[in-house]
């Protein structure tokens, strides 16, 4: 084996008397994956935040570079080092065009005035490379998620980095995207750039990694190499415990009593917004969990905005329990019984800067009400303190801001809010988002006991296991249409494949 | 047992690094509310002995809550509008117009005790036009108010028809001049600074202790997760601008009753700042969601004390507007300081 390009000893980070990193040690290879692994607070955005130059690292650490020892300050020092990061909230500038954003901070110019002619035909050659469908005078504001994503890689090839660093690149991605961003990675191995991939997603992992440094509470678990590299045995090392059934499904709609099975009680009827959905059918049944997969633009959560009034109807009526009912605000589905978990939590559904007792309370605070508006403090904090304990959720105490929990704790405290409804009707937008590996498996278990409870569950998802492993239907949109349908039976398993197949069109897919 | 020791050890770790995190918060939030406190503290003593010891004195005390009642009043109202992250230019113009309509109908026989109400009205509807053109036509506060600072002028000075107007007999008039007297001969409190604590707090009550305090809130800090979650943003919309039109209206109410008298023209003009700056000064995010109406208070006294004491030692007029003017731009760097310290991840 050749040489490693990037060697870490014995970092450690603290913060005030908190250690986040004690003693890692990581070792990267040029021409190699490296997957970083953990659970959310396990140290790895710290251990490349280190390493990107916006944390400094405690004395004692060690950073070698091409077998140099180097001092990382700033983001210009990560660069000129040679290491470039790509956020999962990207940083790019939606007003300003591709080729701009890839020589933001380095713009050149020419007597003064900025060379644009230049910079795009410089930036040509390397979007090509990449296989980009867009030009470098496009804006970045038009361009898809999948597409942004390739600009930050741009620019890291721009920037001539050795070392990229890709904190969860697949979230806001399609299926299809995902797949191209793979294809690219790997090329971008066999041109010899090491690359530091930080994922939740152990096929991912699986299917990218050569090898895999585990982390867990701040320290080393271990390195694992490529052969070596099996999925429990990674959960194992980033929990430190066995997850034996990582997807929770007990109940069975199909078992229950003849009554419940009858019960239909969201029906969607040929709903479209003029836009991205295009006429939508759909039913979920008490005690059901129903998946909406599709690709990254099919329309799922366009069509769930159009089921709880966040979105104007154009054409189309939704039924609660048979009955047509007149959804026009979000506040009238609650009202109606349906709940809506957003797919984006921080922009569309915590209050950040407000306490976690607040947060779980603020859809029942005018029911909870004394006098017509005076707060029940002692209600509001029952409640918390109760959807604490029932979902699990760590925190010092339920008057800790949202903001400060880690993202499978904002999740718990989100849901908290929407059961405190005791909806009828949950939909949930990708309700394991960026959220660990222990939590995600503790939502599952709620979502079971919902269903068990005769709660309509709707599961919008573009992780495919898990739509596989908790739901008893699945409705796949492709375009903006319901593309088909697909159900378990205690016979036949629904599976990735044919869900593939009915998201893309494709007759067969390999996967 | 090593098994054990480990969970034992895993569990406490994120425990321990919660408590200090809540510990922070507290901190945080502490500072915050209290953080210009010491501040305020600091420029009375300052003044006391600058002043050669004529700061203390109950006088001139009397004097300073006086002159800080009508600016605390308008700033508890800026208060509601900022914590929306919204923005209300139109506090003084409003505070002339109900002024001059309050000693209009004071002037009729008959209506004469109504003035008070007329003039709360009248800055309540100002409010509630600002509010509906924000909230449902989704127009930008600082242009709507910024167009209603110049409109509602125009109206004030249209109402006297560009003239003084004056009634030596006003109904009321002791709440412009009187003081409650709590203790005889010991401890009176002026009545406009009687006004300003209760509506200090009456807005604590609607704030902290309301659904429609924690709606303001979340409105300010999450507009778009408000929407999802069910709030009626649109109402707290127009709630929060007609509280501060009607908080102007009373602000003008309090004027008219201390003057005897009200002119559209130079009446409560840039108030407006001055309620601003009291509600940054006191810790209050200028773009919504976090603040106190505590902070709101102190920082109008702040201003009160600069003022009075500014004077007290001697700095000319002139002077006196650069200091204060540093001090706007000083509380606004405080602000992006806060926010700094309030990063989110």
């Amino acid at each position: 084996m050749s040489e490693p390009i990037l060697e870490m000893r014995r970092v450690s980070k603290s913060f005030f008397s908190i250690k986040a990193l004690r003693d890692v040690d990581l070792t990267v290879y040029p021409g190699e994956i490296h997957a970083l692994m953990g659970e959310n607070g396990a140290g790895k955005s710290t251990l490349m935040k280190i390493l990107s130059g916006a944390y400094r690292p405690d004395p004692g650490s060690e950073i070698r570079i091409d077998g140099e020892v180097v001092h990382i300050h700033g983001p210009l020092g990560g660069r000129a080092a040679g290491i470039a990061i790509i956020y999962q909230e990207l940083s790019l500038a939606p007003n300003l065009s591709v080729a701009e954003n890839i020589y933001l901070g380095r713009e050149v110019s020419r007597s003064g005035l900025l060379a644009r002619d230049a910079m795009q035909a410089a930036v040509g050659p390397i979007l090509e490379r990449l296989g980009a469908d867009f030009a470098p005078s496009t804006l970045v504001a038009s361009l898809s998620m999948g597409q942004r994503q390739l600009v930050e890689i741009a620019r890291a090839l721009h920037a001539r980095s050795k070392i990229l660093i890709m904190d969860e690149p697949t979230t806001a991605l399609s299926a299809g995207e995902s797949e191209r961003l793979f294809v690219l990675i790997r090329q971008l191995r066999a041109e010899g750039l090491a690359i530091i991939y930080i994922s939740h997603r152990m096929d991912e992992v699986y299917a990218l990694g050569d090898r895999v440094t585990v982390l867990r509470d701040g320290t080393l678990v271990g390195a694992l190499d490529k052969p070596q590299i099996r999925a429990d045995t990674i959960v194992r090392m980033m929990v430190g415990r066995d997850v034996s059934s990582f997807y929770k499904k007990e109940h069975d709609p199909t078992k229950d009593s003849m009554a419940r099975q009858s019960a239909q009680v969201l029906a969607a009827v040929d709903l479209a917004d003029g836009g991205r959905v295009k006429g939508c059918s759909l039913t979920v049944h008490a005690g059901e969990v129903v998946g909406l997969a599709g690709l990254v633009g099919a329309g799922r959560t366009e069509l769930a905005h159009l089921i709880i009034g966040a979105a104007q109807l154009v054409s189309g009526h939704v039924e609660i329990e048979g009955k047509p009912v007149t959804i026009r605000t979000p506040g009238e589905a609650l009202d109606a019984g349906i709940a809506y978990l957003t797919e984006d939590r921080k922009a569309l559904g915590l209050f950040l800067d407000m306490s976690c007792k607040d947060n779980i309370n603020l859809a029942v605070l005018g029911r909870d009400a004394k006098f017509g508006g005076i707060l029940d403090r002692d209600k509001a904090r029952d409640r918390a303190k109760k959807a604490f304990s029932a979902l699990g959720i760590r925190a010092a105490d339920i008057n800790v801001t949202a903001g400060g929990l880690s993202g499978g704790n904002q999740q718990k405290v989100l849901l908290s809010r929407l059961l405190a409804i005791t909806p009828k009707i949950l939909i949930l937008d990708e309700p394991t988002r960026g959220v660990d590996v222990g939590a995600k498996s503790e939502i599952y278990s709620i979502i079971d006991n919902l269903a068990k409870s005769g709660t309509a569950v709707l599961v919008i998802s573009s992780d495919l296991p898990e739509i596989i492993g908790i739901c008893d239907r699945v409705v796949v949109m492709r375009e903006g249409r319901i593309a088909g349908e697909l159900t378990r039976t205690a016979a036949a398993h629904f599976s990735q494949e044919e869900i593939m197949a009915l998201a893309t069109g494709v007759e067969h897919v390999d996967a | 047992m090593p098994e054990n020791g480990a969970a034992a050890k895993a569990a406490t770790a994120p425990a321990l690094a919660a408590a200090q995190e809540t510990r922070r918060q507290r901190t945080r939030t502490f500072i915050r509310a209290v953080g210009m406190l010491p501040v305020l503290l600091l420029l009375c003593l300052g003044f006391h002995f600058l002043s050669e010891g004529r700061f203390f004195t109950g006088q001139n005390l009397g004097i300073v809550v006086q002159q800080s009642a009508v600016n605390t009043v308008l700033a508890a109202g800026m208060t509601f509008v900022i914590l929306t992250g919204g923005i209300d230019l139109s506090v003084g113009s409003i505070l002339a117009a109900s002024a001059m309509a309050g000693l209009i109908i004071s002037q009729f026989p008959d209506l004469g005790p109504l003035w008070l109400p007329a003039a709360v009205l009248t800055g309540a509807v100002f409010g509630v036009l600002n509010g509906g053109l924000i909230a449902l036509l989704r127009l930008p506060p600082f242009i709507v108010t910024l167009g209603s600072l110049t409109a509602v002028r125009g109206v004030a000075r249209l109402l006297g028809a560009d003239t003084t107007v004056f009634n030596p007999s006003i109904p009321y008039a002791f709440i412009g001049n009187g003081s409650l007297t709590l203790i005889p001969g010991l401890l009176t409190i002026p009545w406009l600074w009687v006004i300003a604590v209760l509506v200090i707090l009456v807005s604590w009550l609607v704030l902290k202790r309301t659904v429609l305090g924690v709606h303001i809130y979340a409105v300010g800090g999450n507009e778009s997760a408000a929407r999802l979650a069910g709030i009626k943003v649109w109402a707290v919309l127009i709630f929060v601008y007609a509280v501060s039109g009607l908080l102007a209206g009373l602000g003008g109410a309090m004027q008219a009753a201390r003057l005897y008298a009200a002119n559209g023209l130079q009446l409560g003009q840039s108030y407006e700042l001055d309620a601003i700056t009291a509600v940054i000064l006191g810790g209050t995010s200028f773009v919504g969601g976090i603040g106190s109406i505590w902070g709101t208070l102190v920082g109008a006294l702040i201003i009160a004390v600069l003022s009075n004491g500014l004077i007290l030692i001697g700095v000319s007029d002139v002077w006196q507007y650069v200091i204060k003017g540093l001090v706007i731009i000083g509380a606004v760097a405080l602000d992006r300081y806060r926010l700094q310290g309030s990063a989110r991840t």
